[in-house]
């Protein structure tokens, strides 16, 4: 890395990185063309723009960008596909799948989740402790938003209650992670049985066979009434859940909190090199536990906008392995607050697009296989096809003094 | 390859005290310490696992734990085993004991597979994933190939086998190339496994069932005669046991001399204890890392296949959504210690716990099934927390230590 900056000039890398870039978009020019609203049935616009997205990946690659440069080939590739897979299909079928509005709000939606368990999961592993628990903690939250909505019959309690629920379950991870040092993945996998085994002990025990009262107090949605009648922004963000814009704002702040505070920098130094931390004077245990029981919360926070935000009640097992896709988002995003959010709403989208594919009933089938998208994406990612994604250097090693 | 530079066996595995050796040295009897703890230590934890189970019945519904384990155990069928038992009760314990041990198949293999990964070294949390490949290999073999019995079963077995191996192989290949986590790459194949199977057989799908009226039923078609496994105890229409029970047990053994008597086993082992030191030694790391991982698999795959073959007879997109069993392969791996005969019990335990918790066995005037179902994953999260209770014995350990180091301190002070 060093080596390329001593050869090639700052301005010369940006022009690069700017061409790559452009690239992408036209990548993903090429293929929304032959979407609603303008629905091209012609393959020459695509092939075009996919043809300018090539070459200009391919010239960013050997200008130094070539992350960036690789991404646009992929994507103009890619958006060549769609663009012809989407010229099979009759557009009045596209229009009721690609509704651009809806789709957005629907990928916000689905996104949420799995923004705030993936951000509390960058907490834990910059640490240096593999949460594989998301899933539970999230679940932990899903059901003790249920009930303590209940209990308490305000949204904000049920909210409170989850945010404790999550990190109790956490703290169980980080004590037999850190302080017992235990296999951080064998202590992961059993936080998320122990999770299934209390919210659905605890759900049938209170709630029996009737499930969660219909009348559960929700979490609010914003109206931003100015925006209702404007083309694409009014169906997008005119009324979406508080809990959306709140997940929004934790990236902001996790950015800050990790890049630009003396915590982040200890949280970081902790989980790269903790002898050179404990060596300075930075408490590893300490910290540690502080991220691990965060990520905790925010997994729990995600949790519960699935059951008082989207669903309106808990049922068993409804995480249904979104924490796992927070923990592919996570590795997809580079363990980075903003990529994690880039690679949770891509997997809003394709969540999102498989929902509205079933409006089209000989399309309904394939909502299931669209499922594996965040996985199989994630898989290239490991990979190391586009980049590889390197994980702090001391993650899973537990810390003796 | 070179050997010498490694041990020639693992240290929990310390020499046995010769015939005749009234006073055992000092080493030996560490060993039988160590030997004994293998047992205890697992013993303690599934005891420790059940007592807080049962605190949480007392708190929660005021029931008496003992009579709820008690139906729980009576669901089991092991009283069978009680040559007390008799006449009608008799009957109905060799019915119950036949479906316990029907889900203690699947369970050992799934166990073998996390286990034959953890013995070198990798975590195999895939097994879900591979067990359902080799289910729907099984399953499209069972129902879609025309041979004569022996054959068709074997084919099926086989080729269930080769899938849950090649699926396993593929984060086998990413570990030993380009050094992804199997951790990682291991879930994200169980996800795209659990996907693609729900859409192959779900509405619309492309190997959903034919026939007119079943277009609303997602499932598979079911497999032919010719490829069931034959049942030799009880009977076939009310799911007697089939004979991978014996495979099973075969699995076991081969697991055993694959790892113990061979130099793939020694390979991998020497892996396992520290891959840097097995490089240095001549062994390569990484044919291992991927051999490890893809025979992991090849066990799943074949848990997928029995249960199919054996007494599913089909797939519908439930049952691929709600099996647990791969997961639980993680809690008999860990319980067992990845030995072959700690891997059958817990395999057992668990096996006796899900069908002892059964709607269908568990009386609901003494315990709500629906609850003593959750109470038994509560126990297996218990369980796969403390099986690393050696942990927590080096750490008090540790803590005597550090408590000693300081007295000392204080004395030199």
């Amino acid at each position: 890395m060093t080596a390329r900056v001593a050869t090639a000039s700052w301005a010369e890398l940006r022009t690069a990185r700017l061409t790559g870039v452009g690239g992408i978009l036209l990548g993903i020019a090429a293929g929304w063309v032959a979407l609603p609203p303008i629905s091209t049935r012609s393959v020459v616009l695509p092939l075009v723009l996919g043809a300018a997205g090539i070459a200009a990946g391919a010239w960013a690659a050997t200008q130094g960008e070539k992350r960036i440069g690789i991404g646009a080939v992929v994507a103009s590739v890619a958006g060549i596909v769609v663009a012809i897979v989407a010229m099979r299909a009759a557009v009045d079928n596209l229009e009721l799948v690609v509704s651009w509005g809806a789709l957005t709000a629907a990928s916000l939606v689905y996104a949420t989740p799995l923004t705030f368990a993936a951000i509390g999961g960058m907490f834990s592993e910059r640490s240096g402790v593999v949460n594989i628990g998301l899933e539970g903690m999230m679940l932990m939250g899903a059901f003790f938003a249920a009930w303590g909505a209940d209990t308490t019959e305000t949204w904000v309690g049920g909210v409170l209650i989850a945010v404790v629920g999550g990190a109790a379950l956490a703290l169980v991870h980080a004590f037999f992670a850190i302080h017992l040092r235990a296999d951080q993945i064998v202590s992961g996998t059993a936080v998320n049985f122990l999770a299934l085994g209390i919210t659905g002990y605890l759900y049938i025990n209170i709630y029996s066979d009737r499930g969660t009262p219909p009348d559960l107090p929700q979490i609010p949605d914003v109206d931003l009434g100015g925006l209702k009648d404007v083309y694409f922004f009014g169906p997008a963000f005119g009324s979406l859940n508080l809990m959306i814009w709140l997940a929004v704002a934790t990236v902001a702040l996790s950015y800050v909190a990790m890049f630009k505070t003396p915590a982040g920098l200890r949280i970081r130094s902790v989980g790269e090199h903790p002898k050179a931390a404990d060596t300075v004077g930075i408490p590893v245990y300490r910290t540690r536990y502080a991220a691990v029981i965060l990520s905790g919360m925010l997994a729990a926070l995600g949790g519960s906008f699935l059951s008082i935000g989207f669903n309106h009640s808990f049922t068993e097992n409804m995480t249904a392995g979104r924490g796992f896709i927070a923990l592919a988002a996570l590795i997809f995003g580079r363990w980075r607050p903003v990529g994690a959010f880039a690679a949770a709403l891509l997997f809003g989208f394709s969540s999102a697009l498989a929902q509205r594919l079933g409006q089209v009933e000989s399309w309904q089938s394939y909502q299931l296989l669209f499922q594996t998208l965040p996985y199989v994406l994630t898989l290239i990612a490991v990979a190391g096809v586009i980049g590889r994604s390197i994980p702090p250097a001391a993650i899973g090693r537990p810390y003796t003094k | 390859m070179s050997e010498g530079r490694l041990p020639d066996r693992p240290p929990e595995e310390a020499p046995a005290t010769e015939p005749g050796d009234y006073a055992p040295s000092v080493a030996a009897r560490l060993a039988f310490l160590q030997r004994s703890g293998g047992v205890i230590t697992p013993l303690l934890t599934a005891v420790f696992a059940f007592f807080v189970g049962g605190i949480v019945v007392l708190v929660t519904t005021g029931k008496n734990p003992l009579t709820t384990y008690r139906a729980i155990f009576d669901g089991t069928g092991l009283n069978w085993l009680f040559p007390w038992v008799t006449g009608a009760e008799r009957t109905t314990a060799a019915l119950n004991l036949q479906q316990t041990l029907l889900l203690t198949v699947p369970l050992i293999l799934t166990g073998l597979a996390v286990a034959f990964a953890f013995r070198c070294g990798m975590f195999n949390i895939g097994g879900q994933g591979q067990y359902t490949v080799g289910a729907v290999s099984a399953v499209i073999v069972g129902a879609y190939v025309s041979t004569s019995h022996l054959p068709h079963v074997v084919l099926a077995i086989v080729v269930a086998t080769v899938a849950g191996a090649a699926w396993a192989g593929i984060a086998g290949l990413l570990k030993a190339t380009v050094g992804a986590h199997e951790v990682i790459t291991t879930i994200m194949l169980n996800w795209i496994a659990f996907w693609t199977a729900s859409w192959l057989f779900g509405i619309g799908g492309p190997l959903q069932l034919g026939g007119v009226g079943n277009e609303s039923v997602p499932a598979s078609e079911t497999v032919k005669e010719t490829a069931k496994l034959p049942v030799f105890w009880g009977d076939p229409l009310l799911q007697g046991l089939h004979i991978g029970f014996f495979i099973a047990l075969g699995a076991l053994v081969v697991y055993w001399i694959v790892l113990n008597r061979t130099t793939l086993g020694y390979g991998v082992r020497a892996v396992g204890f520290n891959p840097d030191a097995a490089r240095y030694g001549g062994i390569p790391v990484a044919r291992n890392y991927f051999l490890a991982m893809a025979i992991s698999g090849a066990f799943a795959g074949l848990a997928g296949a029995t249960d199919v073959l054996g007494w599913e007879f089909r797939l519908d997109q439930t049952s691929i959504q709600a099996s647990q069993i791969g997961f639980i392969g993680i809690a008999v791996a860990l319980l067992g210690r990845n030995t072959a005969v700690g891997v059958f019990f817990s395999a057992l335990l668990f096996g006796a716990l899900l069908n002892g918790t059964s709607t269908t066995n568990l009386d609901p005037s003494i315990f709500r099934p629906e609850l003593a179902q959750n109470l038994t994953l509560i126990i297996q999260g218990l369980v796969v927390l403390f099986v690393g209770a050696d942990v927590l014995i080096l750490y008090v350990w540790s803590l005597r230590r550090k408590l000693r180091r300081q007295a000392g301190a204080a004395d030199t002070a």
